[in-house]
């Protein structure tokens, strides 16, 4: 039981990861760029529903907040790489990583900035409720980040293999070449999947503010869900949920069975031997690229 | 200038669909295209000829807004489209098929289509022509769930040609398409594409190496040299002329001319 306990409660943080994971690798396979900002993305997320919400900033109720907030963050993604990313173009990935790293430190400055640096708590309606399951007892939180993580999944699964759009992004991805000689508009796209990473990203945070107090400084969970993302196979989008999930998994396992010092470093020892014996990550998903 | 000169005698009273007008094109410093005018007429096939580095693709990418010209006019359909992004000029009605094929490897065959039609809403005319271009290639109809990397060759290059078909073309550039196939399949693909010329009326802009298959389905050709044209006439009169005879198709006759390149032969430019 105990261990059914510990499996479901990795299995949310698991989602957590995964989602922010599924914004590196969404960016990375359309314009092969690493956006080491998703995290502070996710923070952002967060904290705009927080601002939203919460009594003390705004007071708007909770369901008219999550959409208002997943939509700004959207169309941040979409602006941020319109504005800034787009004029990287040609330059080398190493600029474009500074840059993201750079992005992610202005946004941490701001979010503390307008809601404060001190940790504060997201009032979710489903925060301190408990679901029993048999003879299990599960926090709402958690079935509702699965649950929202799944229904997600499926979602961009119909929309990556059944809409126009879809198939649009990955059709630019393959082969941007072929993309603008068929008109699509590979520059917007590539914004649109800069919008739809943000928009999973202030999703990831709500998510993950419903488990917890929030800081500006929680982006750097971004960090942790980069790993996942290699581990599960960059590139491949149900290799970063993957790979999000057995980061995930292992941490409660970890720090139960090993000593507290040493369990914080399995996800990135895990990192290590998925680098040594299988570089391409779980789901390789490896194709050369034509550019 | 000379050509302008003498196409004029062969102009018929059709407007063309396409006018080039001394675009100059670069890679960087590179002058790539350096000063090439022609036309396209409506429902004819129009070749372009000449060896690597010719700047033929070049000019189909200055065509379909891939680059932009420094100089000159491309004239569609009487609105000039120089410098144009390419989402737009699928959206006027010309369509590039890519050298190399360059189809989506990871998308099944029917989603490849399906990407070709991107610019178009219209869902009854767009399952028509998916009927079309199956009906054209049968073989994609039986591999319509297969991913496009997984075919072969020949079967790519059918797939550029019906996904370029897809966006409902006025104009068709289609750029090298016998590369890397065997003589067999080139035939094939050659005897399709008039077909489709002559059948669905897509008037069509062909760039080739192989100047002896471009020819024979050809109603017009240029022979591009070193970024400029050279050469132009009907195509059955470009087939019998001895300087193509010999460069380009390989006649060895008795002919004995010393130079073997146009450049230093032609004089009147």
């Amino acid at each position: 039981m105990d261990v059914l306990q510990l499996f479901v409660s990795g299995l949310a943080n698991g989602c957590v990861y995964g989602l922010i994971a599924l914004g590196f690798v969404l960016i990375y396979k359309a314009t092969e760029q690493v956006n080491f900002a998703q995290g502070d993305m996710m923070m952002l997320g967060a904290y705009v529903t927080l601002g939203l919400h919460n009594a003390q900033f705004m007071g708007l109720p909770f369901w008219v907040s999550v959409p208002i907030a997943i939509g700004t963050m959207g169309l941040f993604g979409y602006v941020l790489d319109m504005l800034v990313l787009r004029r990287m173009f040609g330059q080398s990935q190493i600029a474009v990583v500074i840059l993201t790293i750079a992005l992610g430190f202005v946004f941490r400055f701001f979010a503390g900035l307008i809601w404060g640096h001190e940790p504060v708590a997201l009032e979710t309606p489903f925060a301190g409720r408990y679901v029993p399951i048999g003879p299990l007892v599960l926090g709402l939180d958690e079935v509702v980040i699965i649950g929202v993580t799944i229904a997600l999944t499926v979602g961009l699964y119909f929309f990556f293999s059944r809409a126009k759009l879809g198939i649009a992004m990955q059709a630019s991805s393959q082969n941007q070449l072929a993309a603008y000689y068929m008109g699509i508009p590979v520059k917007r796209v590539n914004s649109m999947i800069w919008g739809l990473a943000g928009a999973i990203a202030a999703i990831a945070g709500i998510l993950f503010a419903s488990k917890g107090t929030i800081d500006p400084s929680i982006g750097l969970l971004g960090i942790k869900a980069f790993a996942a993302a290699v581990i599960g196979g960059f590139g491949s989008l149900p290799g970063a949920l993957l790979g999000g999930l057995v980061v995930g998994i292992m941490e409660p396992f970890a720090s139960r069975y090993i000593t507290a010092g040493y369990a914080l470093i399995m996800p990135y020892l895990l990192l290590f031997l998925i680098l040594v014996f299988r570089p391409h990550g779980i789901l390789a998903q490896m194709h050369s690229k034509k550019v | 200038m000379t050509i302008v000169a003498e196409r004029s005698k062969v102009e018929t009273a059709t407007a063309p669909v396409l006018q080039v007008r001394n675009i100059e094109t670069f890679y960087g410093p590179i002058m790539a295209i350096r000063g090439v005018s022609l036309e396209v007429r409506p429902g004819q096939i129009v070749t372009v000829l000449g060896a690597n580095g010719a700047g033929k693709t070049t000019l189909l990418k200055t065509i379909s807004g891939v680059m932009n010209p420094q100089k000159g006019e491309i004239i569609y359909r009487g609105a000039d489209i120089a410098g144009m992004e390419p989402d737009r000029v699928v959206r006027a009605g010309i369509v590039h098929v890519p050298e190399g094929r360059e189809v989506f490897p990871l998308l099944t065959v029917e989603e490849n289509l399906r990407m070709g039609a991107y610019v178009r809403s219209d869902q009854e005319g767009v399952r028509r022509d998916q009927d079309m271009v199956y009906s054209y290639f049968p073989i994609l109809a039986e591999r319509r769930r297969q991913a496009a990397g997984t075919l072969s060759g020949g079967q790519q290059q059918m797939l550029a040609i019906g996904r370029g078909l897809m966006a409902a073309p006025r104009l068709m550039l289609l750029d090298e398409p016998s590369l890397g196939l065997s003589p067999l399949l080139v035939k094939e693909i050659f005897a399709i594409v008039r077909r489709l010329n002559r059948e669905q009326g897509v008037t069509m802009m062909l760039v080739e190496q192989n100047a002896k298959v471009a020819l024979e389905v050809a109603d017009y050709g240029y022979v591009m040299e070193l970024g400029r044209i050279v050469m132009a006439d009907e195509a059955a009169r470009l087939l019998q002329s001895k300087d193509i005879q010999e460069f380009y198709l390989g006649v060895q006759g008795d002919t004995q001319r010393g130079q073997k390149r146009w450049k230093q032969k032609k004089t009147w430019r």
